[in-house]
């Protein structure tokens, strides 16, 4: 056992947890941030996506030991204030959560690709998301909100 | 309007709660209850008595009877009710209905029977009646009531858009508003067909509302049952053998109880239960056992193995269950032109919904009750077998319905519901969250049964298709022989069989259930004719359904969007099928490709063209179809289960691969006939439109046919190179 100290959106906290759990577990069961998803634990899935200094993460295979004390975590409920996000803005345009489950990933893996390549193709689209897995099959209406998010974004001055 | 019941009450309470309006059961009994005491009893013992509710702050709150697993019943069924209520829809919240099969049932499942069951793509179709009948009693209450308040005969007043309206006095109230006037009538009448809302009036049925469930979904904070979180609350996991129903020795159970933060163990005929403070704990100690396992029933079954077997029961002289015989099969055969023959195989599908199986259960102190936090598609018995379970009355067992990560079938069990009370009950009165892993889903999966096929066909010389014969050889009854019918083909001598096998391995209805499959060998027959005279697939199957207009309709509109018959890329081409599948009638046409070096087979483009009846909501059905035609393009071309002596040899989504975005078609498109017929399902017409699909475009392109389920790239490479 050992004591942490997170920074997950932007708030401290502190857990006292065997060093090689895992950041999903404890962001879900230990800490309450029930919007990341646990899908298969071996980071095949994607549901689990959360930013790690921006940079999207597998949290089900991130042992809480191997994160530093000064890197920034972002989950689903600190991606935007309101939910207002450009991409979650355009999900709900495109209607594209069937069941919802695997969506906190795909958001959060969508909102890193939009960071890095603002304008993506479509190709790039699916490569950046070919890791995150939807059993509903929304993959078409992904592709399009991610699309929507990217013209909206480059449209602001 | 007929039939009423009498007897006025007040059904105000207090707390904010202004009104609960129930079509039938409970609400006629209190309505006609003389005795005030008992009608307050009925109200606590079911708090929510119906269907929808009325707040103070002029909130309309619609109780959606079903679960909600993507399929959109979350806006659906609540868009019909508020289509005869005449709602607000800027005013409509939804919420689940309390888990009470004898209010909130349908017996559009079983007759005579109320049942709460979100499975076989028939909620739309099992509540479309219930919901209209319920609405406009909500708003006639509401009606009625203004009628008394302003003291003018109901027949002066009409609605519009959450108002009450007197057209010549010119006033008007809000449904909220009426609150404080509210008054139940002496008779609260049932309304028939001419009683509703004209359609061309609809501001809700036929027009897209956007799902409710979608902006929270987005947010994060819609909650599935494994987000649930209790004081006290302690983790479960479940060892379960990788031969379906072994038995466990546990070797080493001080070691696993000494272990950190493990409460206690628990044994069930097919796994041993961890019970621990913490998720972790629970996972860290599930590694450690040391588990003998018995033998069972599938010990030495190998499923790649046993089609050999399966041929000999194919050829065997016995007959097994016929399940239709019209016509004389035999004769038409015997007095073929052409007789056509054809062995179909599909390999075990897992269901890989994403939110692995789990439970949320606290029985009380005293074992006599029982509070559950479930992701169901609940069943015929909406307590999922948990009264049964622990012997207690139905009453004493609450259910609270989440959100569904995934159904497609496998909630529809209640094995991760009873494993749950099997751990709670024994750490009573604390709360048990279970969790089943990925590889535990995998592994302890119950799945779409392996089957083969045998089909026959006989043509007289013009092509013209006689006589079809279909054997199914399986496990599972219906599971294997749903969707055997070919009732829309006017074909005069039909022969349908199951012959049942059984292997021990666990089995459950996997979207469309045996329609995937069969309709798979249906329709790669058909094809497979018409190679052989040179007909066209869609010409031929025009004649064959030539008597059933309906479906035809849907045959020429596919035709029609899909430009079949255009000329395309040489090395693409597109595949045709038809099928019915929960009253929904589908044409299907993709366009594939072949890489002939390594087999692998691409979608770019899928087309449908469905008759559902009269849609609720169109585009929902088109996120359905995708959906759907995902999830079969994934089957088809990449899920296979395997059983090696008794043991399942998939685990996680390393071996057990779904379709990723790299491999979606370029488009879906999806159209919708008009219909004026009551609503029927769409959330499995696309999937058993896919194997169809494929393997008639791969035929057209290649002139060999694929009749081995999936159609991986090896079994692709052998078929190309034979």
């Amino acid at each position: 056992m050992a004591d942490y100290s997170l920074n997950i959106n932007n708030q401290t906290y502190n857990v006292e947890i065997k060093e090689e759990t895992t950041l999903l577990w404890v962001l879900r069961e230990h800490l309450g941030l029930t919007g990341t998803k646990y899908g298969c634990g071996i980071a095949l899935c994607g549901s689990c996506t959360v930013h790690v200094d921006g940079k999207p993460m597998r949290s089900c295979t991130l042992p809480i030991s191997s994160l530093k004390k000064d890197q920034k975590i972002t989950t689903i409920e600190g991606l935007s204030p309101n939910g207002d996000h450009e991409i979650q803005k355009a999900w709900i345009e495109a209607q594209a959560p069937q069941c919802g489950y695997c969506q906190s990933g795909q958001i959060m893996q969508a909102a890193a690709l939009l960071a890095e390549n603002p304008s993506p193709t479509r190709e790039e689209i699916k490569i950046y998301m070919n890791g995150n897995l939807c059993r509903c099959g929304t993959y078409l209406r992904i592709v399009k909100a991610i699309e929507i998010a990217a013209e909206k974004t480059s449209q602001k001055p | 309007m007929n039939k009423a019941v009498s007897r006025r009450e007040f059904l105000k309470t207090s707390g904010g709660v202004a009104l609960f309006i129930g079509v039938s059961g409970i609400l006629p009994q209190m309505i006609s209850c003389k005795n005030k005491k008992e009608v307050q009893g009925i109200i606590q013992k079911h708090p929510l008595t119906a269907w929808v509710q009325l707040t103070d702050d002029g909130r309309i709150i619609i109780f959606n009877p079903a679960a909600e697993m993507g399929q959109g019943s979350m806006t659906s069924l609540p868009a019909i009710f508020a289509e005869e209520m005449d709602a607000d829809w800027s005013m409509v919240s939804v919420e689940f209905s309390p888990q009470e099969s004898d209010i909130y049932g349908s017996d559009k499942w079983s007759p005579n029977q109320k049942v709460m069951l979100s499975a076989g793509s028939r909620i739309t179709y099992g509540y479309y009646s219930i919901m209209r009948q319920a609405g406009a009693q909500a708003r006639y209450i509401l009606m009625h009531s203004a009628a008394e308040h302003w003291k003018v005969p109901l027949a002066e007043l009409s609605t519009a858009n959450g108002e009450v309206i007197d057209n010549q006095a010119g006033k008007r109230i809000s449904y909220g508003d009426l609150i404080p006037y509210l008054v139940m009538p002496d008779n609260l009448p049932e309304f028939s067909e001419s009683d509703f809302k004209d359609p061309k009036n609809y501001r809700f049925i036929g027009i897209d509302q956007p799902r409710v469930d979608i902006p929270e979904k987005v947010m994060g904070t819609a909650q599935f049952a494994i987000d649930i979180q209790l004081p006290q609350m302690l983790y479960g996991v479940l060892e379960r053998g990788k031969v379906h129903g072994a038995s466990p020795t546990l070797n080493n159970e001080s070691e696993i109880l000494s272990l950190d933060g493990v409460v206690k163990l628990v044994r069930f005929d097919y796994a041993i239960g961890i019970i621990a403070e913490t998720i972790d704990q629970a996972l860290a100690a599930k590694k450690l056992l040391n588990i003998s396992w018995s033998e069972a029933l599938s010990s030495g079954f190998n499923s790649q193995e046993c089609y050999k077997k399966y041929e000999k029961i194919a050829s065997d002289k016995a007959t097994g269950k016929v399940i239709i015989d019209e016509g004389d099969i035999k004769s038409a055969i015997k007095s073929a032109d052409q007789n056509f023959t054809a062995d179909f195989k599909n390999d075990y599908v897992y269901h890989a919904q994403m939110e692995p199986l789990n439970s949320v259960v606290q029985v009380g102190a005293d074992g006599k009750s029982a509070e559950v936090w479930v992701g169901s598609q609940q069943g015929f018995d909406s307590k999922l077998g948990i009264p049964k379970y622990l012997g207690i009355p139905a009453e004493n067992v609450k259910i609270n319905l989440q959100y569904l990560g995934g159904g497609f079938g496998r909630r529809s069990m209640t094995d991760f519901v009873l494993e749950g009370t099997g751990l709670a009950r024994e750490v009573a009165p604390r709360p048990v969250k279970l969790i089943w892993t990925r590889e535990d889903d995998v592994s302890y999966g119950a799945y779409r049964p392996l089957t083969l096929q045998r089909l026959r066909a006989a043509a007289d010389a013009q092509g013209n298709i006689t006589g079809f014969s279909h054997c199914v050889v399986g496990d599972g009854g219906n599971l294997v022989a749903s969707g055997i019918r070919i009732d829309y083909y006017d074909i005069p001598n039909i022969y349908a069989e199951w012959r049942e096998v059984s292997e021990g391995i666990r089995l459950k209805h996997w979207r469309s259930v045996g329609h995937g499959p069969n309709k798979f060998a249906i329709e790669c027959m058909i094809d497979e004719i018409a190679a052989y005279f040179k007909k066209d697939p869609a010409d031929l199957r025009r004649k064959l359904l030539a008597k059933s207009p309906r479906a035809l309709a849907t045959l020429e509109k596919a035709i029609a969007i899909s430009d079949w018959g255009s000329a395309i890329d040489a090395n693409r081409a597109k595949g045709i099928a038809f099928l019915e599948r929960s009253g929904t009638l589908s044409t299907g046409v993709c366009e594939i490709s072949v890489d002939r070096t390594t087999g692998k087979i691409t979608v770019h483009h899928f087309w449908s063209a469905n008759d559902a009846g009269i849609v609720i909501q169109p585009d929902n059905v088109k996120a359905q179809m995708e959906g759907g035609i995902i999830m079969g393009i994934s089957s088809v071309l990449k899920e296979q289960l395997t059983i090696v002596n008794g043991k399942v040899q998939q685990s996680n989504f390393s071996d057990y691969q779904i379709l990723r975005i790299e491999d979606i078609p370029d488009s879906i498109e999806t159209a919708i006939i008009e219909s004026k017929e009551p609503p029927r399902g769409v959330g499995e017409s696309g999937t058993p439109l896919v194997a169809c699909a494929i393997a008639n475009a791969f035929l057209k392109l290649t002139g060999k046919p694929l009749r081995h389920l999936p159609f991986t790239p090896e079994r692709v490479l052998n078929v190309l190179n034979t």
